[in-house]
């Protein structure tokens, strides 16, 4: 203290720091040094720490419809009014459901856990509504919920989705490590199809994707459209885990 | 180094090794932007593969048009002994700042509106909010900031160290280089191309063109800090090396994606969800702490003492303040991510780093108020101090609300609301903006040769109207955000959730039609300066050209 | 240069400087504000108190846990299970009471009626309105017409498992496509649509005849089996009263025709996983008693 408070010497503490103000070099390593600690020690060990992410059963990657879904929605900045992630917190479980586990967006890239809610969250919103209801909200939100603030996205349900590259995404999600087999990516076009078209050989779609829905989404089956793929992706959020199974206390981590 | 050899070369006229082999990689970029264009697997991507072609080519034919106008010999480094300062893109970065600080205002007041009223969105894809709002904030601390940014700090480094501007072509690279990347990151937003990371959203191909440029840009800032005639680095110049470096991190950690191909401009990042959460809130934070924070405060350290011309408070203060900030920093990104599915440890740090992190913040505020101890009366007379002081007031103010806000029992209100867009804009229309506002009016009649502004009573305008804009602002922010929050968890007297989502979305109409009327006030300060600055660049020179040491002459308001 | 000006002393404040300058920038030799490092350091004492206390710092197979042990997800079932117990005087008596008892008992009723009100303000007003006032597609919950039956039990069970969703217990029953599907021709669904018009006391548009006896002729052999010879319904199978002049789709003529040609299919969620059965029990009487509960 009485160190700190004298004037600087030519001894003094003080006075070593002319050597960073000397060596652009050396304030250029003292800086990298001095930032990469706390980004190693909270990033590292979520990798490796056994306690990140839960050990559930359910969880499993999007089908190719679901994923073309989520893009969209990454694509129309949902993210910028919803959240995905009800934290534990009394009245987050009571409005949405149970708090939201990290399992639950293992495979999210990039997460959309959000930081905003001017909408309410979705982690939780599949199968709360009927597809008919989500189209008709995602076409003219004010038409079901009159004091609704949402853009309107008529167009979704208008455009053909665009999927003749969806084998190239889950591809890249397989190398990432997301556990899309050979056989998902090699029948990821067909699938998609499949899962928007109601006929056709489900069961093998579903073996593969546990749990998917399967019909058309968007209330017109003669055309997949992006409006089909937003509301495949909506109506899964938040389904994958059975939360009358789960048990919390064994995942407390 | 060429320019040198070329220099010695004396009469010689020919191309250095940078102005060949910049024609030449752009020429190569051109020709694959266009096979890129041609198999493109996305019309918006194929219109940014004609842009980046356009541009290259443009670049060749600047690079060699420039080379047969300029005489044989480089501009020297000294003339009579003293520096050559090159201020050519810090002019270009200064003019680019105030248009895209405009572009990015107009955006936030039309978003501003949209919230208020919906029907604005015209269900139009480009123009909902979900694609305008990453086009306000990329705009303002983007476009507008980082223009800010590296004008003055190509400005700063030069008069600090009394050293030329290292490099010939590169500092125009980083400039233009950097607005390109802007205009391909706006465009992409309207498009629908986005990363869907908050505040990294551009896709890959963007953001590999951004590390070039911002290599080249720690480069430049490094090899003029080499030239210093000056034993000491100046305390403004550890900040921006702080921001230039941590950035370029922060920027690869970030955006580590692999695209599906290089025919499409859709990516997936490299880490998945909490990981992902973590990885990008460590760079969210940090974009606060290094760009928005680090940067503005070595403007803070330039401009104020310059322009109160009074010696900074205390060495000691910024020794300890930067290396303690720039340290603690890092660590607060988890408080973006209280009570989720982040594990409790880390959330912990995040927290307690962002308590301990406020000490350091203040010793910014302190240096700079204290800076003007002796000076005071200044601020009645000169409306641009006034406007960098009350600047460092709201830096204070909202880097006290930010370890409030991390504090996980106030969070769990706060998190989510309106509450954090408040915090948002008392930093960013108070701090970040007003400090670059001071910058700007500053820097113009000195880069221009002016005396002063064309008029100190618009700059008094400009900072009352603004004034009153942030108050709107932030106030009807915190009251929504407040209410927002305790209506979520109000309970009945039973023990049920009192109000549903949509009474409180419905709550909140009346303080977002003050919110975007405070905002049109800001805009209306930003139109103003705008003005001043046109008409200040259009007087008639009255000051010599000017490379020795300066000191402003301060002309009276009234 | 800058070693010309050590030892200088700024004039104004008498504070000496670090002798070094920067574009006339000089600096000057304050110490430390004492009360700032005390502050700094209180913050940083905090926080180390609150490391010991909390879950803090990585390690290498685990993380320090803290002194109590504290953890956000053990926390949450805390704050609930005291929510639980608020609630549970009425909540109990709740559960154990049938639905009638529920309606008859004026404080379990109310109790019943403002956690009902809670819920559907999240869960129901998308579709049905904030008023229960329902829109075309999505029935009034306030009225006395019910497809499904406006008992208590009728009610729960339509909550429970909702109404053509995915829930093997839903109800189910379409409106057949029948101009769609080709069981009636374009003249015979305008007729029979007119005739539809005609029960429930519509007016008749300008310049429109309607052969009622033909409708009558073509509702009894195509419709009658649901919605009954006269046109009252049956709850049985979800087929509206279309005699009570409240129409879920409609009632102007092109909407008529439109219900007739394509069909209809309202699909109402189940509601038995994602709301507990409190929950839905206080929604059923509070549904029950908006006014149209038979
Ligand atoms: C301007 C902000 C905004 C944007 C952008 C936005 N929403 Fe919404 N959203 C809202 C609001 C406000 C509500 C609540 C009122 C309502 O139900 O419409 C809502 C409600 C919803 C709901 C109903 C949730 C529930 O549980 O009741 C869904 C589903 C939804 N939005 C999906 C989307 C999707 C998908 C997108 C992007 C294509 C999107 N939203 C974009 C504001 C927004
Ligand atoms: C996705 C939209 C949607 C939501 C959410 C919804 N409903 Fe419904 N509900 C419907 C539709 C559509 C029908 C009519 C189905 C039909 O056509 O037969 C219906 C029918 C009903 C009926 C039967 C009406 C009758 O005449 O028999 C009741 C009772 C009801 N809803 C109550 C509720 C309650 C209580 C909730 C909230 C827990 C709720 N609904 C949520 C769409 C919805
Ligand atoms: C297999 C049973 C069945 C038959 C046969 C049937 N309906 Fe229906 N009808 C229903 C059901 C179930 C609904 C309700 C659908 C819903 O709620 O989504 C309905 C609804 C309607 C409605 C809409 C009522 C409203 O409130 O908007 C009309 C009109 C109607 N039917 C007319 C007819 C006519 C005319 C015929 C014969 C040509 C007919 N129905 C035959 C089952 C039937
Ligand atoms: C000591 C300094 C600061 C601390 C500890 C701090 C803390 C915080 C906290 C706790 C949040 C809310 C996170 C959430 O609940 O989602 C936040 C949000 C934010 N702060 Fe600060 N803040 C500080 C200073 C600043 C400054 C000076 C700015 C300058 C503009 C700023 C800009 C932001 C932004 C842009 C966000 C929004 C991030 C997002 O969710 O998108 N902060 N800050
Ligand atoms: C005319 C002035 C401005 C207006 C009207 C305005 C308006 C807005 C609006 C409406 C939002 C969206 C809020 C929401 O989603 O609820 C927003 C977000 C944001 N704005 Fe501004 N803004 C202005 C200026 C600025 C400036 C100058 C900056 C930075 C330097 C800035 C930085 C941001 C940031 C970082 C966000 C995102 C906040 C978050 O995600 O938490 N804004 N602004
Ligand atoms: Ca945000
Ligand atoms: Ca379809
Ligand atoms: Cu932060």
């Amino acid at each position: 203290m009485a160190e700190l408070a004298a004037t600087p010497k030519k001894s003094s503490l003080w006075a070593k720091h002319a050597f960073f103000e000397k060596n652009s070099i050396w304030l250029i390593i003292g800086i990298l040094l001095v930032i990469s600690v706390g980004g190693l020690v909270e990033i590292v060990p979520l990798f490796y720490l056994k306690s990140t992410i839960e050990k559930v059963s359910g969880v499993r990657p999007w089908t190719p419809l679901e994923l073309a879904g989520r893009n969209i929605y990454v694509r129309e900045g949902c993210y910028n009014c919803h959240s995905q992630m009800v934290r534990p917190l009394r009245d987050e479980v009571e409005r949405y459901g149970h708090y939201s586990l990290a399992a639950e967006s293992m495979y999210d890239r990039p997460f959309q856990w959000g930081s905003k809610r001017t909408g309410p969250d979705l982690a939780r919103v599949g199968n709360k509504y009927s597809d008919e209801w989500q189209r008709q909200h995602l076409a003219d939100p004010r038409s079901v919920v009159p004091g609704s603030i949402m853009p309107g996205y008529p167009f979704l349900e208008k455009t053909p989705l665009k999927f003749a590259n969806i084998g190239e995404d889950i591809t890249v999600n397989a190398i990432l490590g997301v556990p899309y087999t050979e056989e998902m990516q090699a029948s990821a076009i067909a699938d998609l199809r499949l899962q928007a078209s109601p006929d056709g050989d489900v069961d093998d779609l579903q073996k593969r994707y546990p749990g998917a829905q399967v019909r058309d989404f968007d209330g017109n089956p003669g055309a997949l459209t992006e409006a089909d793929a937003l509301i495949a992706y909506l109506q899964a959020l938040g389904t994958m885990v059975d939360f009358k199974l789960y048990d919390d206390k064994a995942n407390i981590r | 180094m060429s320019q040198q050899s070329s220099a010695v070369g004396g009469v010689r006229k020919s191309l250095t090794f940078g102005e060949g082999g910049l024609a030449v990689v752009f020429a190569l970029l051109a020709l694959s932007s266009i096979t890129v264009a041609a198999k493109a697997q996305d019309s918006a991507y194929a219109f940014h593969a004609y842009l980046s072609a356009f541009a290259s080519l443009a670049t060749v034919f600047v690079i060699l048009n420039r080379y047969m106008d300029r005489p044989a010999a480089l501009p020297p480094l000294m003339i009579d002994g003293k520096p050559n300062y090159n201020f050519g893109p810090v002019k270009f970065a200064t003019l680019a700042s105030v248009f895209w600080g405009l572009a990015g205002f107009l955006v936030g007041v039309i978003i501003a509106f949209q919230l208020a009223f919906p029907a604005l969105n015209f269900d139009l894809p480009w123009i909902a909010f979900g694609r305008l709002r990453p086009l306000h904030t990329s705009a303002v601390i983007f476009a507008f900031g980082g223009n800010v940014l590296i004008a003055t700090s190509f400005y700063v480094v030069q008069r600090t160290s009394r050293a030329r501007l290292a490099g010939y072509l590169a500092p125009w690279f980083v400039v233009l280089g950097y607005n390109f990347f802007i205009v391909i990151a706006g465009t992409g937003y309207l498009l629908g191309i986005t990363q869907g990371k908050e505040y990294a959203e551009p896709e890959w191909y963007a953001d590999l063109w951004l590390t070039v440029v911002w290599v080249t840009y720690l480069l430049v800032f490094l090899a003029t800090l080499w030239r210093r005639q000056e034993p000491h680095i100046y305390v403004a110049n550890w900040f921006y090396l702080a921001f230039i470096v941590t950035i370029a991190v922060l920027h690869l950690g970030n955006n580590a994606t692999i695209p599906i191909s290089v025919f499409s401009p859709k990516s997936y990042i490299v880490w998945s969800g909490v990981q992902d959460a973590m990885v990008q809130w460590w760079y969210g934070h940090n974009a606060v702490g290094f760009f928005l924070t680090a940067g503005f405060l070595a403007i803070m350290y330039y401009f104020i003492p310059k322009r109160a011309d009074r010696p900074v408070y205390s060495y000691r203060l910024s020794i300890i303040h930067f290396w303690a900030l720039i340290f603690l920093y890092i660590w607060a990104g988890p408080h973006h991510l209280h009570y989720t599915a982040l594990p409790d440890w880390a959330q912990t740090l995040g927290m307690t780093f962002s308590i301990m992190l406020w000490m350091p913040s203040w010793g910014g505020m302190i240096n700079g108020l204290m800076t003007l101890s002796g000076a005071w009366d200044k601020l009645r007379t000169d409306p641009v101090l006034r406007m960098m002081v009350v600047s460092v007031a709201f830096y204070g103010m909202s880097t006290f609300e930010g370890p409030l806000m991390s504090v996980k029992a106030v969070n769990s209100l706060s998190h989510y609301t309106d509450w954090t867009i408040g915090h948002v804009h008392s930093g960013a229309l108070g701090w970040v903006a007003y400090i670059s506002f001071g910058a700007i009016y500053c820097l113009v009649p000195w880069l221009w040769q002016k005396r002063e502004l064309y008029s100190l009573r618009l700059v008094n305008w400009h900072f009352w109207i603004s004034t009153i804009g942030i108050v709107f602002y932030i106030s009807s922010m915190w009251v929504a955000g407040i209410l927002q929050g305790l209506m979520w968890r109000a309970y009945t007297s039973l023990g049920f959730l009192e109000y549903s989502f949509i009474e409180t979305v419905e709550a909140m109409h009346p303080f977002y039609i003050i919110r975007a009327l405070g905002g049109v006030l800001f805009l209306i300060g930003g139109l103003l300066m705008a003005f001043n600055i046109f008409m200040t660049i259009r007087q008639p020179s009255t000051v010599e050209a000017d490379t020795g040491v300066h000191t402003p002459s301060l002309v009276p308001a009234e | 240069m800058a070693d010309i000006h050590k030892n200088d002393v700024d004039a104004i404040t008498g504070v000496s400087t670090t002798g070094h300058e920067w574009d006339g920038i000089r600096e000057l030799n304050n110490p430390l504000p004492r009360w700032w490092l005390w502050v700094f350091y209180l913050c940083i004492v905090w926080s180390v108190a609150y490391w010991v206390v909390y879950p803090a710092w990585p390690l290498v197979s685990s993380y320090t846990s803290g002194v109590f042990g504290w953890k956000s997800r053990d926390a949450v079932q805390v704050q609930l299970a005291d929510l639980r117990a608020q609630r549970a005087a009425f909540a109990d008596k709740l559960d154990a009471a049938s639905l009638e008892q529920i309606e008859s008992t004026p404080a379990l009723l109310s109790f019943a009626r403002a956690q009902g009100r809670a819920a559907f303000g999240d869960n129901c007003a998308p579709c049905h309105g904030a008023g229960a006032g329902g829109s075309k597609g999505y029935p009034n919950l306030n009225d006395d017409d019910w497809m499904w039956g406006g008992s208590l039990e009728q009610i729960q069970q339509t909550l429970l498992h909702g109404i053509r969703s995915a829930d093997p217990d839903a109800h189910v029953g379409d409106m057949p496509a029948f101009g769609r599907d080709g069981i009636l021709t374009r003249p015979e669904v305008v007729v029979v649509a007119d005739y539809v018009r005609s029960l429930g006391n519509l007016p008749v548009p300008a310049g429109v005849t309607p052969d009622l006896t033909k409708g009558k002729e073509l509702f009894e052999a195509n419709c009658a089996a649901c919605h009954g010879a006269d046109g009252k319904g049956n709850i049985e199978l979800g087929a509206p009263n279309l005699t009570d002049g409240i129409w879920l789709y409609g009632s102007d003529r092109d909407s008529v025709i439109a219900t007739i040609t394509n069909g209809r299919a309202g699909i109402m969620p189940a509601w038995s996983g994602r709301l507990d059965p409190t929950t839905i029990k206080a929604l059923t009487v509070y549904v029950h008693s908006l006014g149209g509960g038979s």
